[in-house]
């Protein structure tokens, strides 16, 4: 598909959401639905949004969430990555690690959420490690499936060409695993934004969640749905900049893999 | 040019091969499927465990690792690099050793693969030969002492296959380089080989020239993979022009290619003789009628002897024609000897048409 073709795909794909809207704007407007205040019109939470940006709320509570979900993130999935490396690479570390990771992986990230409030307390560090687990295992999983399901013959022409060890893991392995540590990086940074809302919802007072709580209490939908559209934006956007950067590193020729 | 010497490798699937390879020269390793070929030339790069001693112009190489080898090794696979480009994977070798000049090595590299034009292109955007080609370029590229070459046309049509024989031949002798190029095709071999050596279930059989392996086949083992000769001596020839002489067998007159000198014998292994009930079409060239004498029947094959004037033709024929035409002694059948596939073997027999 040609440049223009994709883009006219694209704009094509607002017109259901544009009528989406539109329906959902004249269902509120005439009260199809028993009571405004619960369903109210996209107008309305529009002018909620611009109200909460102005005043500074919606602003510190998405940064705080924003901050506690790059840190753990970044710190999760470079971990994961790391740690991927060392057990693909390492047949040793594989046999040795393997167990006591398989133990742990399957235990879902909020499984930990009672456990990390009694050891770190109702802190910053909370949510952040929540994160850092959420994100740890399905990058290192990931990473370790690529890394073994490169064509050992790609090592054997490496090495007969003269390359080391260490580059053939530089200059073919890691490169060969890119598309699969990349899946992982994408099922990690939506998994990340679902954890922070949801510890935030019942242990943090600041962020996207604690301000959905407050919503709730309030009774205000309108900021409920306002929070609920900003956890959709930020998990497409963060998943659209992973895809992005994989088909700007490997887009050249993994379509012919 | 390295001399290349093996001496009683063994491992999971060599037997005491000993092999020495000439400078210079390409020893094509014959055999069926899982018989060690591949194996073989792992010892050789340095990509599997072995007992025995491998030298390399007389010193051996056993304590180097593959990279320390310094082995060009083209891969049954090919397994081209599918994120790096054209030039890139040819440059790897060269980058990794911090060769000087790489960018102009790479070019004159292309340019002897004439694969110039291809040079930024990734591997998936390339045909099969295209592909070979690179895979080649970038095994030669180190320089390096000996090319090992596993099946590397076993994934090319037919016409690429014939043309990519020649152009290996080609880029070898340009180089000078020792080769060992391990296929199971009899027509690779044929082709290809300064000398033959057979390989079956891990032992090496047999070392010589095409004529020696495929007229005289050493044990039982090679005949079952070359398929036994038929030896005929020549009575008389008649020199035809246009590289072929009309050679008289038995009272029988076969056409064979004649690249000069006197013809002695000519030989074709029984798997090239091809046997039919019905008269063949076409021209009567080298096709001779002939009576089943004998019928030597196996799980896989049926041999038969079969009487063409006053000489004799064993032919291999498969199971099921064998069954489906009923070739039982005395049945009358036709036989075509294939032109190419006919060695004229040098004697003091013949030289032209005056004897004949």
């Amino acid at each position: 598909m040609n440049s223009q073709g994709k883009k006219g795909s694209e704009t094509w794909g607002l017109v259901p959401i544009a009528v989406f809207l539109i329906i959902w704007e004249v269902v509120s407007r005439f009260h199809v639905f028993s009571g405004y205040h619960f369903v109210p019109p996209p107008s309305a939470v529009m002018g909620e949004f611009y109200r909460l940006v102005v005043a500074g709320d919606l602003g510190v509570h998405f940064l705080s969430s924003l901050t506690r979900v790059v840190i753990g993130f970044c710190a999760g999935s470079i971990a994961g990555f790391l740690t991927g490396v060392m057990m693909g690479w390492n047949e040793g570390a594989h046999r040795t690690f393997h167990p006591i990771f398989s133990l742990f992986y399957p235990i879902p990230a909020l499984g930990w959420l009672p456990l990390f409030m009694i050891w770190f307390g109702i802190s910053e560090a909370l949510p952040i490690v929540l994160i850092f687990v959420s994100s740890f295992f399905p990058v290192l999983y990931n990473t370790i499936t690529g890394i073994r399901t490169v064509p050992k013959n790609y090592i054997r022409v490496a090495e007969t060409l003269g390359a080391s060890r260490y580059r053939v893991l530089i200059t073919v392995i890691l490169p060969l695993a890119l598309p699969n540590i990349f899946t992982g990086l994408r099922l990690t940074t939506g998994m990340a934004w679902r954890v922070i809302i949801a510890a935030e919802m019942v242990a943090i007072p600041t962020g996207i969640g604690a301000l959905l709580m407050k919503a709730q209490n309030l009774i205000r939908i309108d900021i409920i749905i306002v929070c609920l559209i900003i956890l959709s934006v930020m998990c497409l956007a963060f998943e659209r900049f992973f895809l992005f950067a994989e088909r700007r590193l490997t887009g050249e020729w993994s379509r012919h893999v | 040019m390295s001399d290349i010497t093996l001496s009683k490798i063994n491992n999971f699937a060599c037997r005491d091969v000993s092999l020495s390879i000439h400078g210079g020269e390409i020893l094509v390793l014959l055999g069926p499927t899982g018989a060690g070929k591949t194996t073989l030339l792992n010892v050789i790069a340095g990509l599997c465990p072995y007992r025995g001693r491998v030298h390399i112009n007389g010193h051996a190489i056993d304590h180097l690792t593959a990279g320390q080898r310094n082995v060009g090794y083209l891969f049954q696979d090919l397994s081209l690099f599918p994120h790096l480009t054209v030039a890139s994977n040819v440059a790897y070798g060269l980058t990794v050793r911090t060769v000087s000049r790489r960018e102009e090595r790479v070019r004159e590299l292309l340019a002897l693969m004439k694969i110039e034009h291809l040079a930024e292109r990734y591997p998936g955007d390339l045909s099969g030969g295209e592909r070979q080609r690179v895979a080649l370029a970038r095994a030669i590229a180190p320089a390096p002492r000996i090319l090992l070459l596993d099946e590397p046309l076993s994934s090319l049509d037919f016409r690429t296959s014939r043309y990519f024989m020649m152009e290996i031949r080609r880029i070898q002798r340009t180089l000078g380089i020792t080769t060992l190029y391990v296929t199971h095709s009899l027509i690779e071999a044929r082709e290809m080989a300064d000398r033959v050596g057979v390989m079956c279930e891990g032992r090496l059989e047999q070392v010589g020239t095409v004529e020696d392996v495929f007229i005289y086949p050493a044990n039982e083992r090679v005949a079952d993979f070359i398929g036994p000769p038929n030896v005929f001596d020549c009575e008389g020839c008649e020199v035809l022009g246009r590289g072929l002489v009309e050679v008289c067998c038995g009272g029988n007159k076969v056409i064979v290619s004649y690249s000069g000198g006197a013809v002695g014998k000519i030989a074709i292994s029984s798997r090239h003789v091809y046997v039919s009930t019905e008269k063949p079409p076409g021209p009567t060239v080298n096709r001779f009628r002939g009576v089943v004498e004998e019928v030597m029947a196996s799980d896989l094959e049926t041999r038969c002897r079969i009487g063409v004037g006053n000489m004799t033709v064993v032919a291999e024929v498969p199971q099921g024609m064998y069954e489906e035409r009923a070739l039982l002694p005395g049945k009358e059948v036709f036989i075509i000897l294939k032109l190419k596939w006919i060695n004229v073997i040098e004697g003091e027999g013949v030289v032209d048409g005056s004897d004949y």
